[in-house]
């Protein structure tokens, strides 16, 4: 379990394998800051290896989107499976999130 | 009724996912719509697991939660309480309105609501009650939840 990033051509696609959790929420939101730190500004989280999330991975998610986007970049989220997405519907953080069927869905037009 | 299992954890949140698997496992007449089990009550479960111990006990590494399940024909009912001094679950603020929905806090209580069938606190609020009810069939796989409490 745990969080495997990768550069695909100018955009950080960060894997979430097992679970975001309030366990692992902080590692998540720690990754991501400091690669925004270093000048990246195009994120996918790829949700393709994750069974839960449970509401503090939600929360760390609208954190980190808020963040990407003030400084003028864009968090995408790819690979839910029906159960995650059932938790951003029940949330409405569909509406909040660009949310890909594919990482290649969601490396388009980033 | 006596509960069918009860043990109390520490206020340590790595011993949650535990938890949780330790419930499912043992809910023998739970097979028929895994997708409830596997959603509704881990995540509801696991989120009143986490409040207890960040909220309710206040992250005190000295204070535990106890969890009691109760396994019925057509239901699940789960108990958690903690050591803390309480709240109030009744006013508390809708996370999806445009103002909360950027915040990072505030959709455990509300998920749980929203997966389970029913949540009930304790006046002092420092114990809540979860009910899952089991349907008959396999028709119908999903959410289905909705709890007014």
């Amino acid at each position: 379990m745990g969080f495997q990033v990768e550069k695909v051509n100018d955009v950080l696609v960060v894997d979430v394998e097992g679970q975001l959790i309030v366990g692992n929420r902080q590692e998540l939101k720690q990754k991501v800051l400091d690669e925004l730190e270093n000048g990246e500004r195009k994120f996918i989280v790829d949700f393709e290896k994750t069974g839960y999330i449970d509401s503090s991975g939600l929360g760390v998610l609208v954190s980190l989107s808020k963040k990407v986007r003030e400084r003028g970049g864009e968090l995408r989220l790819a690979n839910l499976n029906e159960d995650l997405k059932t938790l951003f519907e029940l949330t409405k953080l569909d509406t909040l999130f660009h949310i890909a069927d594919s990482r290649e869905a969601a490396l388009k037009g980033l | 009724m006596a509960p069918d299992l009860v043990f109390d954890l520490p206020n340590d949140l790595a011993s949650i996912e535990e938890a949780v698997d330790f419930v499912m496992e043992r809910c023998s007449a739970c097979g028929e719509d895994p997708r409830r089990l596997r959603l509704n009550l881990r995540i509801g479960l696991a989120e009143a697991l986490a409040n207890a111990m960040l909220y309710g006990n206040a992250r005190d590494p000295s204070k535990r939660v106890k969890v009691e399940v109760a396994f019925h024909e057509s239901t699940i009912t789960a108990k958690v309480t903690d050591e803390g001094p309480g709240f109030d679950p009744y006013h508390l603020p809708d996370p999806t309105t445009p103002k909360n929905l950027m915040k990072a806090e505030g959709r455990g209580i509300f998920l749980m609501r929203k997966l389970l069938d029913e949540v009930h606190f304790n006046d002092r609020g420092n114990s809540v009650t979860l009910v899952l009810r089991l349907p008959p069939s396999r028709d119908d796989v999903g959410v289905d939840g909705g709890a007014m409490a």
